[in-house]
């Protein structure tokens, strides 16, 4: 019999430490997948830092580095610059990403490091119990905005895509979702896209993907989903915010 | 081969070079300011990389990500942006990563100032960052020791898979003198099973400092416990000066152990029995440079250019022997040979009175 569907090579053949519903298992797959198709799993080095993803090296069968947090993106610089003709990608949370290490992303991008971020956005810190994110929505309940997100108090949310399209290091900047099977396919065409900007040495790729957290959003995973397409697209819209003209 | 003239923050950068070192991450502070430019033009010339980051934070991350890559790698600052380095260097230690790091010291607590000090002593022998671990320390007080402990830093981060860190100050970092720089040898770096170079056919590897089972954690620790006391039984290093009949022994390292040796030299002129152990370790601290002493001195000054780190050290070596007494200048000042020399009469009990 034919087998039509397996295990990524890329991905080690265990159960992960996720919640039931959360969206990291898809986008691990997603990565996985690009890595097998792209045939650079043996070159390839993962970095992950502190967050829900920092076990991330259980699952990812590649070389792994874990980060302290915030700094995965210095910690891609300093292994990309000693082997530039390895693959290289980090895999980050929005706590990590666009709080505390917003400088090393921004510097990172602003030098046109080659590497390639997946930056997990679900509107909260996961692991240590659903605080407000600097990408938690404007009213959102967290639980450090039990009154949920006041902008007087709060400010906004940090819109990361659109930010960093604008530097010119960047090559390939796109907002994905991955909330629904067709989002699935688009998500996984523009992790393709910035992996391949990458081994053409183009510059810095980001691929921001929204993403679900059932548990920490207190909702079952199925309207975990919807609240993310009602909620989150609006505020943060998808599409391609940069891309070289080499990438069709 | 003929000596030349060079500044002690170029010394290290010359060092670090002909130690194998090819690749510096840094942020700018003074008063290393010319190890970077150095770099800066240098490394290039040998195929290296100079990247200069947007702060110390991430500059300790690069060397985390380059030394994991395999790579000789370092990094340089002073007590500032040394401070933000910990929470990294914790990290290189927790993952068992070789590096050196530079600190010249300068004036704290705070902003401080810009001038020569040592009162960086304790961050960098208590593991100024959180967690179980040890940094080795050298302390170099010439321009040519700079050059000579470049390559044992390097070797030594290797052998044990530690950071190591440099210490100096900015008397020493500005300072010229004339070394010898000796054949240019071509490197050999030992090699790195354990490097996450992508697997290339080979094992996964992962380099991290996370145990999240305390069992593991523990063993991890055991492990590093079990090196720091290899490391405390083979790498103290010290210089002993005039201690031959020495009553009175003066404890100083780096700038301080300078102005002592003219300290002890005036007080032998004068017939005072005074000596001088100089650490060049500052972690391990040589301990082993007390016993043969122990017996015939009466007493150890230690002389610092701080309110007094070091001298703990000291009083844990001497264990109540003998007295320990401390002298020092701080804030960027520094210890002048003459009252230093007061200190000692006051103390000395022997011949000389």
């Amino acid at each position: 019999m034919q087998k039509v569907f397996t295990r990524p090579r890329s991905l080690k053949d265990i159960p992960t430490h996720y919640c039931p519903g959360c969206t990291h298992g898809i986008v691990h797959r997603l990565v996985a997948e690009v890595i097998d198709e792209l045939d650079i799993f043996d070159r390839t080095i993962g970095v992950a830092p502190v967050g829900c993803s920092v076990f991330a090296y259980n699952y990812f069968d590649c070389d792994m580095f874990q980060a302290s947090h915030g700094r995965a993106p210095a910690v891609a610089t300093g292994i990309k610059r000693v082997l530039p003709d390895r693959v290289v990608f980090t895999y980050q949370g929005d706590g990590d990403l666009a709080a505390i290490g917003t400088g090393e992303i921004v510097h990172a991008a602003a030098r046109g490091e080659k590497f390639t971020v997946i930056f997990i956005n679900n509107a909260i810190y996961a692991m240590t119990g659903g605080q407000m994110a600097p990408t938690t929505l404007l009213g959102q309940k967290t639980t450090t905005t039990p009154y949920g997100r006041d902008k007087e108090v709060n400010g906004y949310p940090v819109k990361i895509a659109e930010m960093l399209s604008v530097l010119d290091g960047t090559a390939y900047v796109a907002r994905v979702s991955v909330h629904d099977p067709a989002s699935v396919v688009k998500a996984k065409k523009a992790i393709k896209r910035a992996f391949e900007v990458q081994l053409a040495g183009l510059g810095f790729s980001l691929v921001e993907v929204l993403s679900a957290c059932p548990t920490n959003w207190g909702l079952p995973p199925v309207e975990a989903l919807k609240w993310l397409a009602e909620n989150m697209i609006p505020y943060y819209p998808l599409g391609e915010y940069k891309k070289p003209a080499e990438v069709g | 081969m003929a000596k030349i003239l060079m500044k002690g923050n170029e010394a290290i950068g010359e060092g670090a070079v002909r130690a194998g070192c090819r690749y510096f991450f840094g942020y700018p502070i003074t008063p290393q300011s010319e190890l970077p430019h150095y770099l800066a033009k240098r490394l290039p010339e040998v195929g290296g990389l100079y990247l200069q980051s947007e702060s110390e934070t991430a500059a300790i991350n690069m060397v985390y990500g380059a030394a994991g890559a395999g790579a000789r790698v370092m990094t340089s600052s002073s007590g500032p942006g040394i401070s933000l380095m910990q929470e990294g260097i914790s990290y290189l230690a927790g993952a068992e990563l070789p590096c050196v790091i530079v600190n010249m010291i300068r004036g704290g607590p705070g902003l401080g100032n810009i001038a020569p000090a040592q009162s960086d002593y304790f961050q960098a022998t208590r593991g100024g960052g959180h967690g179980d671990y040890r940094v080795i320390v050298l302390a170099p007080a010439s321009v040519q020791e700079i050059i000579d402990l470049m390559q044992v830093a390097f070797d030594l981060a290797d052998r044990y898979r530690n950071p190591v860190m440099v210490a100096g100050d900015g008397i020493l970092g500005q300072m010229m003198e004339p070394v010898e720089l000796g054949e240019e040898k071509e490197i050999e770096i030992p090699p790195r099973p354990w490097a996450a170079t992508g697997r290339m056919g080979g094992d996964k590897k992962l380099i991290s400092s996370l145990y999240i089972v305390p069992e593991e954690l523990e063993q991890h620790n055991l492990k590093l416990a079990q090196k720091y006391t290899l490391i405390i039984e083979q790498e103290q290093r010290w210089e002993e000066y005039q201690l031959a009949g020495a009553k009175l022994v003066l404890v100083a390292f780096g700038t301080a152990a300078r102005i002592c040796k003219a300290v002890v030299d005036r007080c032998r002129e004068e017939g005072l029995a005074v000596g001088l152990i100089r650490p060049i370790t500052l972690w391990p601290f040589p301990q082993k440079a007390f016993a043969p002493v122990i017996n015939e001195a009466e007493g150890f000054l230690v002389v610092e250019m701080s309110l007094g780190q070091m001298v703990e050290d000291v009083r844990l070596t001497v264990n109540g022997r003998r007295p320990v007494y401390f002298y020092g200048r701080c804030g960027g000042m520094l210890p002048v040979a003459a009252d230093v020399v007061r200190e000692v009469k006051k103390l000395y009990g022997g011949e000389g009175q």
